[in-house]
């Protein structure tokens, strides 16, 4: 790589998203900043060669595509609605030494709760990572056009119907940002389903969750949640190469050998959740991280301490009533106080939605079998399988004794 | 910018209207929110509508014109009136739309207001 690529390489992964907040929160018109951005590098790539790299790459990009976007409004290409003064703009292009970060406000507007659930995880990585719509439909298993649709959708809504740009005042806070650390989670849930990293794409998605957790909890000090989301994804980032034995196949939680996990990741998630924790206002993530801590205690005790991740699941349902976290807490429940107890906690369920709920049928399964009830553990087991997505969940499914 | 906030009400709520006992108290929180709206300074119009069996469509085809009895579309909840609002931001439409009486009933539609063409 020539110098010149290897510097706009290192911007683009450096300041993507900042310079697309920055131009984003001026013009309010997500699209035409991609474009004026993608531009700007495109021009750089030609010029830098040949002039020598500017003092401050990222200033340079920022003004180029400023430029191009003041361009754009006088030729009537962007609606200029929210962008006040073109002379307050042009004014503004003289390129600033530092700009600030506007990150923040980007990845609120990106979940803003006018736009579809499912576009905001995918809105947040295109905006502040550069995720081109195709690499980002592959890690949803969604077609390429459908993707390219909704964000085009959503950008339009942001533009034409004025979705504020500001980080939300301190009342609607926890619900906006549970909105956004919602689509963090979605986003990792999505890469979490392939443990091997066998595809490349959703791998890089596990690793982009985390980062942009990473950045909201940096940038959000004082919200507890934001750390115990990030804390949460560590601590199943932790665990990733545990879920897999050498041969491929899927190993539940409670045969990981411990050696496999990063402890040096299990400790930042520590840190996190303790930090969180001091604030003094718990919520969903921070439960659900400290159940995983809970859990991740074993690499020192050698032991699962059942009672205390039934206390924990006790409090994140009462936060959080999940129909996952209730199948969970049901099973450590059977693992605390016997199967009979799991199996009443499982069948409170409603059975509308447990009908085609895999970890409901799994966990049934081997409720069922420590009851000796083996007929029906093993019509739960099919069940089970004929849920599962992952083809080595289904594999383990079929291993396991019929007895 | 402007936004029109879209009253909708099902067909208890236009009865409501005009029903002796519960009119003053539904009309009267139209009627504050109207106030409200102006107080604040961000109203920017807006109508109320008679109830859809007032309604009449009418469509031009091949020249010929077909008049109907009866609203566009036969729904559940039928356009009752719209408020026009001059706000920054669809946040700030957000925010007086969910303090419109119908939004705790059939509920309220939100919409930019299409932008004068240029030059007007």
């Amino acid at each position: 790589m020539t110098p010149a690529e290897d510097a706009i390489e290192r911007v683009v992964r450096e300041s993507y998203g900042r310079l697309v907040a920055w131009l984003v929160a001026r013009w309010r018109d997500v699209a035409a900043v991609e474009d004026a951005l993608s531009e700007a590098l495109a021009t750089a790539l030609r010029r830098w060669p040949v002039d020598g790299l500017p003092e401050r790459p990222e200033a340079w990009l920022l003004s180029a595509a400023h430029r191009r976007l003041i361009d754009a409004a006088r030729h009537m290409k962007v609606r200029a609605a929210a962008a006040p003064d073109l002379a307050d703009l042009a004014a503004e292009t003289s390129t600033p030494m530092t700009f600030p970060d506007e990150r923040l406000p980007l990845l609120f507007v990106c979940a803003h709760p006018a736009l579809a659930e499912d576009v905001r995880a995918p809105l947040m990585l295109q905006t502040v990572l550069g995720l081109d719509a195709s690499r980002i439909a592959a890690a949803w298993l969604t077609a390429p056009a459908t993707m390219a649709q909704r964000l085009v959708r959503a950008k339009t809504k942001i533009r034409d119907a004025r979705l504020r740009f500001e980080v939300p005042e301190i009342s609607e806070m926890p619900a906006r940002l549970e909105a956004v650390l919602e689509a963090i989670y979605a986003a990792y849930a999505t890469g979490w389903a392939d443990p091997l990293g066998q595809d490349a794409r959703t791998a890089t998605l596990a690793r982009e969750a985390i980062w942009l957790a990473r950045t909201v909890a940096d940038l959000l000090p004082g919200e507890p949640e934001a750390d115990g989301l990030l804390a949460l994804l560590l601590h199943c980032e932790a665990r990733r190469k545990a879920r897999r034995d050498a041969e491929g196949r899927y190993v539940p939680l409670s045969g990981q050998d411990v050696r496999m996990w990063d402890h040096s990741v299990i400790e930042e998630a520590e840190q996190r959740l303790a930090a969180a924790f001091a604030a003094g206002r718990p919520g969903r993530f921070q439960w659900e991280a400290a159940i995983q801590s809970a859990h991740a205690a074993r690499r020192r005790t050698g032991a699962t301490d059942w009672p205390a991740i039934v206390r924990l699941y006790g409090a994140l349902l009462e936060t959080a009533p999940t129909l996952g976290a209730a199948v969970a807490a049901a099973w450590a429940v059977t693992e605390a106080d016997g199967a009979a107890a799991g199996l009443s906690r499982l069948e409170a369920l409603p059975a509308k939605e447990t009908a085609g709920f895999q970890p409901y049928w799994s966990v049934r399964a081997e409720v069922l079998k420590r009851l000796g009830r083996w007929d029906e553990s093993a019509a739960a087991r099919e069940r089970a399988r004929a849920l599962a997505d992952d083809p080595a969940v289904r594999a383990f499914l079929d291993e396991r004794p019929k007895a | 910018m402007n936004f029109a906030i879209l009253v909708y009400e099902s067909e208890t709520d236009f009865a409501e209207r005009t029903d002796p006992v519960r009119a003053p108290a539904y009309m009267g929180a139209y009627f504050a929110y109207s106030q409200a709206l102006n107080a604040a300074g961000v109203a920017a119009g807006g109508a109320g509508l008679l109830p859809p069996a007032t309604a009449t469509t009418i469509k031009l085809s091949a020249g010929r014109r077909r008049v109907q009895d009866g609203p566009f579309a036969e729904a559940k909840e039928q356009l009752g009136g719209i408020f026009l609002i001059n706000v920054p931001d669809l946040d700030a439409a957000l925010q007086w739309a969910e303090r419109c009486p119908a939004a705790s009933r059939a509920g309220v539609e939100v919409r930019p207001v299409l932008p004068p063409p240029p030059g007007v």
